[in-house]
């Protein structure tokens, strides 16, 4: 057959059902006492329902022991035994059961250590700084409402026994951020805070002894509290959804059947197949390592590697590239290269150069700190001098001094942009979107083009019968029924779309690898597949030049009947080009696929500019280019080949059915068919961008009310606890309205707030 | 001002309990489906079954 477009998704169906006994146990790790535990991923899950149906069909299994579904990370933890009655048990039955409950499952290996321990420490920090705020603020209530003298020094000296420890334990996460950058000579967020808060305990343990009216321990902890959280959210927004996204399906096998000389086949890692080594590939596998064929004949599809959608017919001789995926015949391969060689990692380096453009980036709130902390320090040492010139007290141009830091010190402005994200996460999570990191809403929110890949993306690479051209129905009968002899896609699709029961049967049918299908009956040979091959011709294949897929049947080397093929489109991808035109915003499209083929399905889509026939290494440059040009450019892409391009966008969106490296390198991830996802993603992230300006305007605004009183020497402890928690609460409740008003934002409306983005 | 003795380190103690909840909490894995959690509640069989 000439021209395939293989699905991604059905490739990881394929890799999925038929993942072997030998290839389960490998990734399931061993828990002693002849357990083992077997993690998978089910991106399907999303209710209660789908929690105990999972649990339900792994529990009927004799041999599981304990299964439980993680519904946040999407994944199904499975204890095993690995034997029952003294027999081997078959690990790859749980794979099988819960595909037969109706969910999809994917092996994989955790990239990082489950329990994500920074988060933990940033919880008890939480947990140890709120209930040191909490018995602080009982005690200092107590002094505000008049406890005097002996008693209030008794409460001030237990304040700051439970803040010493507090903020020793709560605020080392502040004081090693701060130091590390007071070291290289910058300063951050956490330099006014980690000041502020130790200069306010000094003051206020120095106030105590000296049996003072004020002390300021509750603000000193309470700000720790606050500023954890902003801190932890922004920690959970960060690598939360990163361990989902690794839990998704690895593309790289995880082994091989290697050729042992003695004959005899043993199943081994993908790291420890070694140049020279003879590895066996069944039709259906993906291609471990490069290395060329030694024996066997086959098509392979490169699409989630070049992009190109035509499979390539392969033969003895032939090198091939790890990644692509063997079709039609079995193949035995000589490694030429180990797997840290292999093409896979050569795109990893390519996409590790490339990511240099967005490292570059700065976060809103490091540039907002930025600005605010040097003005927020000068503040508060024009205050102490201009006290101390005035005044004359040392003492009190430094509780002056201190108040400032307080009141000014960033605890709204370090939650301003965490929780809008967070909210903002929320959001796209429910409707099927994944971001990685919160600075990925941020880069989205300045979008102002996008490019597409074809395969993958645009079309979901799953063919489409368009166009018959047949003398009768009995030769589409024979089509269909030769065609359901075959794996091939376009078979399958050809069997689809007739919608034919084949009612014929043949003597003998045999697939050819490179060509179709060839089938005798008595003494007419029929042939389905690529024009060379069924009427014999030497003719260049007409699909060169045809945007369209042609497979031909002919009878003992006649032509018969054509049929055309084109790839089908993903839904919803006509509305998301036509809503980001309208929300002003310019479409490219991106693919390795033929010119031809890239400028139809423009057409078909209204896309601005078609740029085919791009290597991989060319769309890196595409994006550099406009990047160059000071556009922002938001890449959408699903295959190894636009891996690098994903990582050198601005920022970078790619399907769940993704490569694994695709996912990898994109900022978001979007879970259902649909590719309106795109424009709804831009439309929470500019709403998210504009809330986030709120917020610090907010924010802002409200401690340059409170400065002045503190200036004037009038911020009590009361004052300045009041102010804290006020502009903290007006700021999460003001992210909130994310959710609260109206589900959907057209685009359109938002428009207006990018040319601001782009000037903030 | 002498039940002052008994009360704050009696607020402290119980404070500290909570606290050592939540430590607990965190440690046994109870935040790590916060979702999940939430649909289990409406689950009715448990379908968790004992093995001999």
């Amino acid at each position: 057959m000439t021209c395939c477009s293989m699905d991604t998704e059905s490739v990881l169906a394929i890799s999925a059902t038929s993942a072997s006994a030998d290839e389960v146990r490998l990734a399931s790790h061993p828990l002693g006492a002849g357990l083992r535990q077997l993690d998978l991923s089910v991106p399907d899950v999303h209710c209660g329902g789908c929690i105990s149906a999972i649990e339900k069909a792994l529990s009927a299994l004799p041999f599981v022991r304990k299964a439980r579904v993680n519904l946040t990370a999407r994944r199904v933890s499975c204890i095993y035994q690995e034997e029952l009655d003294e027999c081997a048990t078959d690990p790859s039955e749980i794979l099988a059961a819960i595909n037969t409950a109706g969910y999809r499952a994917h092996l994989f290996t955790p990239a990082a250590p489950e329990n994500d321990r920074l988060r933990n420490q940033l919880l008890l920090a939480i947990g140890f700084s709120g209930f040191a705020a909490a018995n602080i603020m009982l005690l200092s209530v107590s002094v505000w409402s008049g406890a005097d003298a002996a008693t209030r020094d008794m409460f001030h000296w237990i304040s700051a026994m439970i803040a010493a420890p507090a903020l020793v334990y709560a605020g080392r996460f502040f004081f090693k951020s701060a130091w590390s950058a007071l070291k290289r000579g910058r300063t951050n967020m956490d330099v006014p805070i980690s000041l502020a808060v130790t200069l306010s305990y000094a003051v206020s343990l120095w106030e105590t002894v000296h049996h003072g009216e004020h002390a300021w321990f509750d603000a000193s902890v309470s700000l720790l509290f606050f500023l954890l959280i902003g801190r932890t959210l922004d920690h959970v927004m960060r690598e939360k959804a990163r361990a989902a996204i690794n839990g998704l399906a690895r593309l790289a096998p995880r082994g091989a059947l290697l050729m042992m000389p003695d004959g005899s086949r043993r199943y081994v890692p993908v790291e420890e197949i070694a140049v020279g080594d003879d590895i066996s590939i069944a039709a259906g596998e993906r291609i471990p390592v490069d290395g060329t064929i030694v024996s066997g004949e086959s098509d392979v599809d490169l699409s989630i590697v070049t992009g190109e959608s035509s499979p390539v017919a392969v033969a003895k001789g032939s090198a091939v590239n790890s990644g692509a995926m063997n079709l039609t015949g079995s193949l035995i391969l000589r490694a030429t290269k180990v797997a840290r060689d292999s093409l896979l990692s050569e795109i990893i380096g390519l996409m590790e150069a490339a990511e240099g453009g967005r490292a570059r980036y700065r976060r809103i709130a490091d540039r907002a700190a930025a600005l605010y902390s040097p003005a927020v320090h000068l503040l508060a040492l024009v205050s102490f001098l201009a006290w101390l010139f005035f005044g004359g007290d040392w003492k009190q141009a430094m509780l002056v001094a201190v108040a400032v830091l307080i009141i000014t010190c960033p605890c709204a402005l370090g939650l301003a942009v965490p929780v809008v994200q967070v909210v903002a996460a929320g959001e796209l999570f429910r409707k099927g979107i994944m971001v990685k990191d919160g600075s990925a809403l941020e880069r989205l929110a300045a979008v102002d083009i996008v490019a597409f890949d074809k395969t993958g993306t645009l079309t979901m690479g799953r063919p489409r019968l368009v166009g018959v051209e047949a003398g009768d129905a009995a030769n589409t009968a024979i089509a269909c029924a030769l065609a359901a002899h075959s794996r091939h896609p376009l078979s399958q699709a050809l069997l689809r779309d007739m919608e034919q029961a084949s009612l014929l049967s043949f003597d003998r049918i045999a697939e050819i690898p490179g060509g179709g299908l060839e089938a005798s009956n008595g003494t007419d040979l029929y042939r389905l597949g690529n024009r060379a091959f069924a009427c014999g011709t030497d003719l260049a294949p007409s699909a060169g030049d045809s945007p369209f897929s042609e497979v031909v049947l002919s009878k003992n080397g006649a032509y018969l009947a054509q049929f055309l093929f084109d790839d089908t489109l993903r839904p919803g991808a006509a509305e998301a080009v036509r809503e980001l035109t309208a929300g002003g915003l310019e479409t490219l499209m991106v693919s390795g696929d033929r010119q031809t083929v890239v400028d139809s399905t423009a057409q078909a889509l209204g896309i601005h500019t078609a740029l085919g026939v791009l290597a991989p290494k060319q769309k890196v440059e595409e994006c550099q280019r406009l990047n160059g040009e000071g556009r922002r450019v938001l890449m959408v892409g699903d295959g190894i080949n636009d891996a690098p391009a994903l990582a050198a966008a601005h920022v970078s969106m790619a399907p769940a059915t993704a490569s694994d490296i695709g996912r990898q390198a994109a900022d978001l991830v979007f879970f259902n068919d649909r590719l309106d996802a795109v424009p709804e993603a831009i439309a929470v992230a500019r709403r998210s961008a504009s809330l986030i300006r709120q917020n610090f305007v907010l924010a802002i605004g409200y401690n340059l009310l409170a400065v002045p009183i503190a200036i004037a020497g009038l911020a009590t402890p009361l004052i300045a606890a009041v102010a804290m928690s006020t502009s903290s609460i007006i700021v999460v409740t003001n992210a909130l309205r994310l959710n609260a008003f109206g589900k959907h934002y057209p685009m359109r409306t938002e428009a207006r707030a990018d040319g601001e983005v782009k000037t903030a | 001002m002498n039940m002052l003795i008994y009360l704050i380190p009696i607020a402290l103690l119980m404070g500290g309990m909570g606290l050592l909840a939540f430590l607990w909490s965190l440690k046994s894995g109870q935040y790590d489906d916060l979702e999940g959690a939430a649909w289990r509640i409406l689950v009715d069989d448990e379908t968790e079954r004992k093995r001999p």
